[in-house]
């Protein structure tokens, strides 16, 4: 299982717990499974925010491997992507 | 100069050519004034174009008459509200900071109201100058003037001048029934405050401001455009960002993206402040409304009154620390002025704030505050800068009170790798601890100072980013190669990617000619910022280049009738990997080239990536002043500025970008400052007011690169170009109060505000 660090200003989705475990093999797996647990928090975490899994930072990048015993940890997005129209 | 590059070991062997010096590709024509500017682009039958400009910092436009200036001859298209799409609200990203559409609409062109001195309200496009300023003197403009707000702390009482009466704070708990200046609040917090204030022994607070400073590029905002009649769009411009413009010009004018393509110009500086619009849709439209090109470029004074700075800032940072030098807990609380919509860098400020140093207990507070200025931009590690400003200014006082130098004190408590950031990850390898030793053992900081001398020293951070690149390397006959990218070269990038190309292929740099394309002829590419075009456009160029090496030893393989897996590539020539490969004479990449038609044709390839695995940057600036007790004139004396650059790919271009950042962050500290009347109009819109530093104010800034390679790339690069404007304040500050006794908390440190604290026994404040 992975372990997810959220940081506090998602607490208000997961009733105030910032630390939990997921099993995910990617970066994907684990917003869906988070959205599955808490509705709503999954389109904050894919548009709103990098992950860091294992320290290093990925951005956009849903299909970053995550292993059982990576530590990932969702932070604002510092800048980049694409324009949307 | 004393320029040094201490190796810490990279990790990826010996290097060719990255890490050498070779002639920047763009040098000759620079210097000989060759290259093409925004404002050096002209097209038959062009108009000029000229923009209205509200003389009011905040007024509801109640009517804008333009029939005179339509009926004057030589007027062939007239742009106000009227004429630009109303744009739904919308966030994206705007280089590290956050914009939205339907705002950026109303900075280019004014809705209901004006919201600051210098926002657009008309825009004309006739057949000379001198029509077109006659025909903005004919425009009518009927304003409602409204109370005004410029300062941040004054903005975000309940009783203040509002902005927008739709705009509720976000991130605040229960939501807020009633509008404010205030648009968001970010909160980050990690252990135990009050544990760890208890645990401390000395504890400091102080509450700082910093104010708004211009990027200052040499290069006012230009910009040509030209819709035809079957609706495709051409657009030259200076910008950090071709795609971005392309972007936002799409949907501020409702274009199809497809129909739009924009040439980036040569840029005269950015710094940030060229990764939004201000003059390009409003060009698109007149042109689209006028049926021929228009033109414009904006003057020193509108580039002042209407285009980015950065934030100001208010800030109380508060931090404590055991008798033996241990920091136990940090509590900052932030406001960033936003200028006249929403979106400062307050959040990458509330991220960096503490990111020198390991922690365990910490909370930040941010509020990211409209008033009525021009909309600020990014500038060099947005946000950062101002609130590292203040938490530097603590950590040197906590020393002073432990007793503990200033850099020994930094470095017991530096970040390193596997301490966790406040802001949630833990970091991989970084340098801070590196450029902290490299400042400490240099021989500037053991100098002997003289009377009135001081001596600072600060620490600064910043993430640097990955994203989105393209880049495509073409073969050519004689076996020199044409590297191409999609990013405007404003910090040497073009010297960066070449250098990676070459080394990847095996050929010397002046074999490969570096170009930044439009955006029809590349994929699609972030824009120039964040410190991410030598990482991340690098990558994409060193991953086209592995695909072309692949494609030489194919047709290598080919001639000689092996099997590919039996050609090895090094050093630009294919050759057989074994004796068992067969005994051929190893093949230049010329003399693969020059037989590509016989082989499968031409010899080309494209690499697009989302670039992941920035390396964060620290740096360590040592600085030297004297004061001059009568005048309070500050004068630099030396300055030394280390920065971790993983590896310099081209170390000419990191020392100028380590420089170029010390020296706008030492015209930060000293002397920039917007001034306003009291009716909130823009006092000093030029540079002889405007006070940055020149050659003349300056030492020789030295540069010492330090190398932790970043693990995350295939020669170990982090960026650069963001992180040096970080320490610079603080560090000049830190030397003030080294001189003096007298910590300044209020930017800018001028002459008259360093004298009047020193008049007055130390006390100093409200900016």
């Amino acid at each position: 299982m992975a372990r997810v660090v959220l940081p506090s200003s998602l607490a208000r989705y997961t009733g105030g717990a910032t630390e939990l475990e997921v099993e995910a093999a990617d970066i994907r797996g684990v917003i869906r499974a988070l959205e599955a647990r808490y509705a709503g928090i999954g389109r904050e975490l894919e548009e709103g925010m990098a992950v860091a899994v294992d320290g290093h930072i990925h951005q956009d990048d849903l299909f970053a491997a995550v292993a059982p015993e990576s530590e990932v940890c969702f932070l604002p997005r510092i800048g980049g992507g694409k324009q949307k129209l | 100069m004393a320029t040094a590059t201490k190796e810490t070991g990279n990790g990826n062997g010996a290097l060719k050519y990255v890490g050498t010096r070779p002639w920047r590709p763009d040098g000759v024509d620079k210097v000989t004034g060759r290259a093409k500017f925004g404002a050096d682009i002209s097209l038959p039958g062009m108009l000029v174009g000229r923009v209205l400009r509200s003389p009011h910092a905040h007024a509801r436009i109640r009517s804008i008459d333009t029939s005179a200036a339509r009926a004057l001859p030589g007027v062939k298209a007239i742009v106000t509200r009227d004429e630009m799409p109303e744009v739904p609200s919308q966030w994206v990203p705007a280089g590290e900071v956050q914009v939205n559409y339907r705002d950026m609409s109303q900075n280019v062109m004014a809705r209901e109201k004006a919201l600051y001195d210098g926002h657009a309200v008309a825009a004309v496009a006739a057949t000379s100058a001198a029509i077109a300023r006659q025909a903005l003197d004919l425009i009518e403009v009927d304003y409602e003037v409204l109370p005004h707000v410029i300062d941040v702390r004054e903005a975000m009482q309940a009783d203040a001048p509002l902005l927008h009466d739709d705009m509720f704070t976000q991130g605040v708990e229960p939501a807020p029934e009633t509008p404010s200046n205030v648009f968001k609040k970010v909160y980050f917090s990690t252990g135990d405050l009050e544990k760890g204030f208890a645990e401390a022994d000395v504890i400091v607070e102080r509450t700082f401001t910093t104010k708004p400073v211009h990027q200052g590029y040499i290069e006012p905002h230009a910009v040509v455009a030209s819709a035809g009649e079957d609706g495709q769009c051409e657009v030259w411009c200076c910008t950090q960002g071709q795609f971005t413009v392309r972007a936002y010009c799409a949907n501020l004018l409702g274009i199809d993206i497809g129909k739009i393509n924009v040439t980036p110009s040569e840029i005269g500086g950015g710094f940030g402040g060229k990764t939004v619009v201000y003059l390009e849709p409003v060009a698109l439209r007149l042109s689209q409304l006028a049926g021929r090109p228009v033109k414009i470029v904006m003057s020193r004074e509108e580039v002042f009154r209407a285009s980015g700075p950065t934030s100001g800032g208010a800030m109380t940072i508060k931090m404590g620390a055991t008798r033996d030098g241990r920091m136990t807990a940090a509590k900052a609380w932030l406001a960033y002025q936003a200028g006249a919509f929403p979106g400062s860098p307050i959040q990458p400020g509330c991220m960096c704030v503490f990111a020198p140093y390991d922690i365990e207990n910490a909370e930040v507070e941010g509020y990211d505050v409209v008033v009525n200025r021009p909309k600020v931009a990014a500038y060099r590690a947005p946000g950062a800068p101002i609130s590292e400003f203040a938490a530097e200014g603590v950590v040197d006082e906590l020393a002073k009170k432990l007793g503990i130098d200033p850099a020994a004190f930094r470095l017991m408590n530096a970040a390193k790798e596997g301490t966790r950031a406040l802001y949630g990850p833990k970091f991989g390898p970084v340098g801070c601890v590196e450029t902290l030793e490299a400042a400490r053992s240099s021989e500037h900081y053991r100098t002997p100072l003289g009377p009135n001398q001081g001596r600072g020293i600060a620490t600064g951070f910043w993430f640097n980013i990955g994203g989105e690149s393209c880049a495509t390397i073409n073969v050519n006959e004689d076996g020199t190669a044409t590297v191409i990218e999609g990013n405007p070269d404003i910090g040497g990038s073009r010297a960066s990617i070449q250098l990676q190309a070459a080394e990847a292929l095996g050929i010397p740099p002046e074999r490969v000619r570096p170009l930044v394309a439009d955006t029809s002829s590349i994929g699609y590419t972030f824009l120039t910022g964040g410190s991410r075009v030598t990482f991340a456009t690098g990558m994409a160029a060193i991953e086209a280049a592995g695909k072309v090496v692949q494609q030489l030893r194919e047709r290598a393989a080919k001639i000689w009738d092996i099997p590919v897996d039996a050609v090895e590539w090094e050093d630009g020539y294919a050759r057989p990997s074994g004796s068992n490969a067969g005994d051929f004479e190893p093949m230049s990449l010329a003399e693969i080239a020059a037989q590509a038609g016989k082989t499968g044709g031409p010899i080309a390839a494209t690499a697009s990536i989302n670039a992941q695995g920035a390396g964060p940057g620290f740096g360590t600036h040592v600085c030297d002043v004297e004061v001059d007790r009568e005048t309070g004139r500050v004068t630099i004396l030396r300055y030394t500025a280390v920065q971790d650059a993983g590896k310099a790919v081209h170390p000419s271009y990191v020392e100028g970008q380590i420089q170029g950042g010390a020296a706008q962050g030492i015209g930060w500290a000293l002397n920039e400052e917007y001034i306003y009347d009291e009716d909130g109009r823009l006092e000093n819109p030029g540079f002889l007011d405007y006070r940055m530093p020149v050659a003349s104010d300056l030492p020789m800034i030295d540069a010492v690169i330090v190398e932790v390679p970043n693990p995350n790339h295939p020669y170990g690069v982090r960026g650069v170009g963001e992180t040096p404007i970080v320490p610079p304040m603080a560090a000049v500050a830190n030397a003030i109060e080294n001189a003096t006794g007298i910590r300044m908390t209020d930017l800018p440190m001028s002459p008259p505000r360093l004298l009047a604290a020193m008049d007055n026994g130390g006390a100093n404040g409200g900016a």
